[in-house]
């Protein structure tokens, strides 16, 4: 073993160099330094504030739509086909768990058409199973697998609009995913490092944004019961009753009676940009697709002089007077501020939502908590390591010195390797690197104490110190193991901070077991070489 | 320097008053728990909403209490707590209970409402510093910064706001300026833009440094996790020291690791301490740390089998216990000095995990000396009285040991 000294020296310092490298790269000046350190290192959310959230998709939302799309069309094809029917339905579900219970109710059907009514179902739409309640009454449901294709799909679409509209936050890091056994939870975890906003970061996910431009019949009115009032108590085929989105200085409410089917959705929305009109009020100027614009051009055209409205998310935003023919540009007036133009442009830009969400997690740490954190966290980390170099140097004397220059090490390995790993640090992460000193301290206190039993039994020091060494080896890695066990499933079962810790103190130790007995071993062998002789160790 | 050379304290022949003060402490942790009708959970586990906020004086709790219940907005009892830690001056803590998710985000609305109502100035058309994020001060900031003279262009203005965010974030002022005059020792605040400052913003007397919100599928997962993770932590390690040892071994080492757990949430529940997320990493550590404790005592045990052959098994396991002592005092000493440091300066959100620690270790090292090898050996008597036979100690494939146990052990 003590032939290869040179070999082993260079091995360490070998790893001194890759490991500061990893840290602070080469730096050119104190800043420099810090900035290299600050880059390469990564914050977790609760050491640089952020928010993290974890939603649950409605799919629920998506299955109905589904279902009442299919309404629509089965009501054209029973006329077509002269088919009677009294009543067609569909509940609405509220929870995520009730999605499969989605079905269209259909009732009336004379039992004389009931085979005509079988056929069209079995030809037109196979993807859906058909009840029979009674020899009159129906229900129908999609297929399970095509249930379960429908509610998959949904998730996966969520997600792409949710990582659309955060990716216009324009944040460095950043993080959508699906959380959970996709198929049975529908939930997704959205991680926003550095948002100092949270409410707007919400609201600017959340916004089904579904949007539709169309033509106002009546209005405006009081109050949805002055409406009907008006209507007496019927509305007209094809409409419905809208409210105008309540504005901050505005008195009592505004509702008018719009056409149920749009000119154009969000679908046909091509480009949004907030603007500013000659006014200086905020405005969104949008661009349309070919066919959207078309279809926009020939209304716009029919409909000189008369209102449309836009509706975003069932609630109408403005309402504006037909001047000309608009074609495939045109502009939303009317919005409150230039935060109000900007989310709207983001929203006609990254599409809807297929379905809503419900928050089933939160957690948002300011920024100043993030500071306070980390300022503790290298107080205490501080201190912790001054005591532990004090006592090592006062009980060991100079072998202190290695267990020293080992844990020193041992802490810039684990620092490197959280840079190389691009592991995120949190302050549990801090704790877990404050505890590993602690434990990294054990195994030369192990040797240590070996060496000293050995020396008692009056072997010489070079013998004493390999018998120390070899005989603690197996100890070490037993205890290092079980911490490790430990660690593997706290990292397997724990989120965020908790897994932050499991990696540094894994980390760790794996590192102490390299430092503790490669790199001390390696020191006490230089100190030893050629003094064969010598029965007193400094311990 | 060396505190415990050659000692020969009797252990194991003194085990009784030490495992009659485990159970004592075991039951009074138990105790605790019924008279306070449970754990003290912290928001992972029971759910709700937990708002984290700093006020520029003492905050005025009646106040805030009274300015809750009078809202109609949240449902549900609220509580308002002052945030007991000498660290953090003027912080309390809002929270709301478990409803249902949607109910939840609702209030949790309603909570930074009600607070701007009575502590804002919400109708002043002016803007918050105190609440502001980097993109609403930048936007409100911009027009009235060219109009009073002092024209930015666009990376000037988000430095200028960067800077300004920053100075109030960091330590000591924490995210709240008390006083505008505090700005003006920033890097290029000349008068131009303290003026527009002042005209533009105010400074309301409060910051909210952390939200949380957790509904009830969140929590109930959270909980699932924390239990499975500790069974199969226990197992793993069970299995593991099974093999390494025998599996008595592995047995009366968990047994000691769970009587520190035990012992450790039963002085959580006496000392009024809340158990989070980050306590359940605590308590694995603290388990892997008893073991490993555990572990450096049963090694010397089965080296000290080889070599005495012919020592009664309680007098070689003290022989064991007192040579492993100076390295174990050390061990937990040096760690527990790490832990105290950070339980004094880690702050408030490091609190009970460092709590956690501190109870951990140090039950977890008593128990590897009193717990655990008395276990062993408890064990092996009552077998050597049924079965007269030797024990066996096997260890993996690296030896074997057989001894023939002394029929004096056997009652």
């Amino acid at each position: 073993m003590k032939n290869n000294l040179t070999a082993r020296t260079v091995v360490i310092v070998v790893t001194i160099v890759i490991c500061v490298f990893g840290i602070i790269d080469f730096p050119k000046s104190g800043a420099d330094l810090v900035k290299n350190f600050k880059s390469n290192i990564r914050l977790g959310l609760d050491l640089k504030g952020g928010t993290h959230l974890v939603l649950e998709i409605q799919v629920q939302d998506a299955v109905k739509a589904d279902a009442d799309q299919t309404a629509e069309r089965l009501k054209e094809d029973l006329k077509k086909q002269n088919v009677a029917w009294n009543s067609m339905d569909t509940p609405d579900v509220a929870h995520v768990e009730d999605a499969e219970n989605v079905a269209i109710a259909i009732k009336g059907i004379p039992a004389t058409q009931s085979s005509a009514f079988r056929g069209l179902l079995s030809e037109r739409y196979p993807n859906y199973i058909l009840t029979a309640l009674n020899s009159t009454d129906y229900s129908m449901k999609l297929k399970p697998t095509d249930l379960n294709d429908l509610k998959v799909d949904t998730v996966k679409r969520a997600v792409d609009t949710i990582g659309n509209r955060i990716d216009q936050l324009g944040l460095a890091e950043k993080s959508v995913q699906q959380y959970g056994k996709a198929g049975s939870k529908y939930e997704v975890l959205v991680q926003l490092p550095g948002v100092d906003d949270p409410a707007r970061a919400k609201e600017l996910i959340g916004t089904a944004a579904v949007l539709e431009i169309c033509d106002v019949k009546e209005g405006p009115f009081q109050s949805r019961e002055a409406a009907l009032a008006q209507k007496s108590g019927i509305l007209p085929l094809g409409t419905r009753l809208v409210r105008s989105k309540p504005r901050g200085t505005q008195e009592g409410e505004q509702w008018y009676l719009l056409a149920k089917m749009p000119v154009i959705t969000g679908r046909e929305m091509r480009n949004a940009r907030p603007g500013q009109d000659e006014f200086r009020k905020w405005e969104t100027n949008f661009s349309l697709s070919q066919d959207g614009g078309r279809r926009f051009g020939r209304y716009t055209e029919a409909n000189i002089g008369n209102k449309l409205a836009v509706v975003l998310d069932s609630q109408i935003v403005s309402v504006a007077t037909i001047q000309s023919k608009i074609e495939d540009s045109g502009r939303i007036t009317g919005l409150g501020s230039e935060e109000e133009s900007v989310d709207l442009s983001r929203y006609l830009r990254s599409g809807s939502l297929p379905a809503g969400v419900v928050y089933n997690e939160e957690r948002s740490i300011g920024p100043s908590l993030g500071a306070d954190s980390i300022h503790q966290g290298i107080v205490a980390g501080i201190a912790g390591l001054l005591a532990v170099i004090t006592v090592m140097l006062v009980y060991y004397k100079r072998s202190g010195v290695n267990a020293v220059l080992a844990l020193g090490l041992n802490t810039i390995i684990l620092l490197a390797a959280v840079s190389y790993f691009h592991a995120v640090l949190t302050l549990p992460g801090i704790a877990g690197i404050i505890l590993t000193i602690g434990m990294a301290v054990d195994s030369n206190v192990l040797i240590f104490e070996r060496i000293r039993e050995e020396l008692r039994t009056g072997k010489s020091v070079i013998a004493a110190v390999d018998n120390g060494f070899s005989k603690a080896w197996w100890t070490i890695v037993d205890t290092h193991v079980t911490t490790v066990v430990s660690c593997a499933f706290l990292f397997l079962f724990g989120e965020g901070p908790v897994r932050g810790f499991a990696v540094t103190l894994v980390i760790g130790l794996i590192a102490n077991v390299f430092t503790a007995v490669f790199v001390s071993k390696t020191i006490f062998d230089y100190e030893l070489a050629g003094r064969r002789q010598l029965t007193e160790l400094s311990i | 320097m060396e505190l415990f050379k050659n000692t020969n304290y009797d252990f194991l022949g003194k085990k009784w008053p030490f495992i009659i003060a485990s159970l004592v402490l075991t039951v009074a942790g138990f105790a605790s728990i019924l008279m306070q009708g449970g754990l003290k959970f912290g928001i992972d586990f029971k759910g709700g909403t937990l708002m984290t906020v700093k006020f520029a004086q003492k905050p005025p709790i009646e106040k805030i209490r009274s300015a809750f219940s009078r809202s109609g907005l949240i449902k549900g009892e609220v509580t308002v707590q002052n945030f007991t830690d000498p660290q953090t001056q003027n912080e309390i803590e809002i929270g709301t209970e478990l409803v249902n998710e949607k109910q939840l985000a609702a209030n949790r609305q309603a909570m930074e409402e009600v607070l701007a109502v009575t502590f804002a100035q919400p109708g002043s058309g002016k803007l918050d510093l105190n609440g502001a994020s980097k993109d609403t001060l930048a936007a409100r900031l911009r027009d009235p910064l060219a109009a009073a003279g002092v024209p930015m262009a666009e990376p000037q203005l988000q430095k200028l706001v960067a800077d300004i965010l920053d100075y109030r974030d960091t330590p000591p002022r924490s995210g709240l300026i008390a006083d505008f005059s505090q700005l003006s020792s920033l890097p290029g605040a000349n008068a131009g833009i303290m003026s527009t400052l002042k005209q533009e913003c105010y400074l309301a007397p409060y910051t909210v440094k952390k939200t949380e919100m957790v509904g009830p599928k969140v929590g109930a997962e959270l909980r699932n996790k924390a239990v499975l993770a500790t069974l199969y932590a226990l197992a793993g390690m069970l299995a593991y020291i099974a093999f390494r040892f025998e599996w008595i071994y592995g047995l009366a080492a968990v047994i000691a690791v769970f009587h520190d757990t035990l012992i450790t949430i039963g002085l959580f529940s006496i000392f009024h301490e809340e158990i989070s997320m980050t306590v359940i990493a605590a308590l694995l550590t603290l388990v892997g740390y008893s073991m490993n404790d555990t572990i450096v005592i049963f090694d010397r045990i089965r080296e000290n089998l080889k070599i005495m052959r012919r020592e009664p098994l309680e007098s070689l396991m003290n022989k064991s216990v007192n040579q492993t002592l100076s390295r174990t005092i050390m061990s937990a000493g040096l760690t527990f000095l790490t832990v105290v440091a950070l339980f004094i300066w880690g702050g408030p959100v490091l609190h009970t995990f460092s709590f956690a620690l501190v109870c951990g270790i140090t039950v977890g090292t008593y128990s590897s000396v009193f717990i655990a090898s008395p276990i062993v050996l408890f064990w092996h008597n009552y077998t050597d009285g049924r079965k007269r036979s030797a024990p066996v100690l096997a260890a993996a494939a690296r030896t074997d040991a057989s001894r023939k146990s002394p029929s004096k052990a056997a009652r």
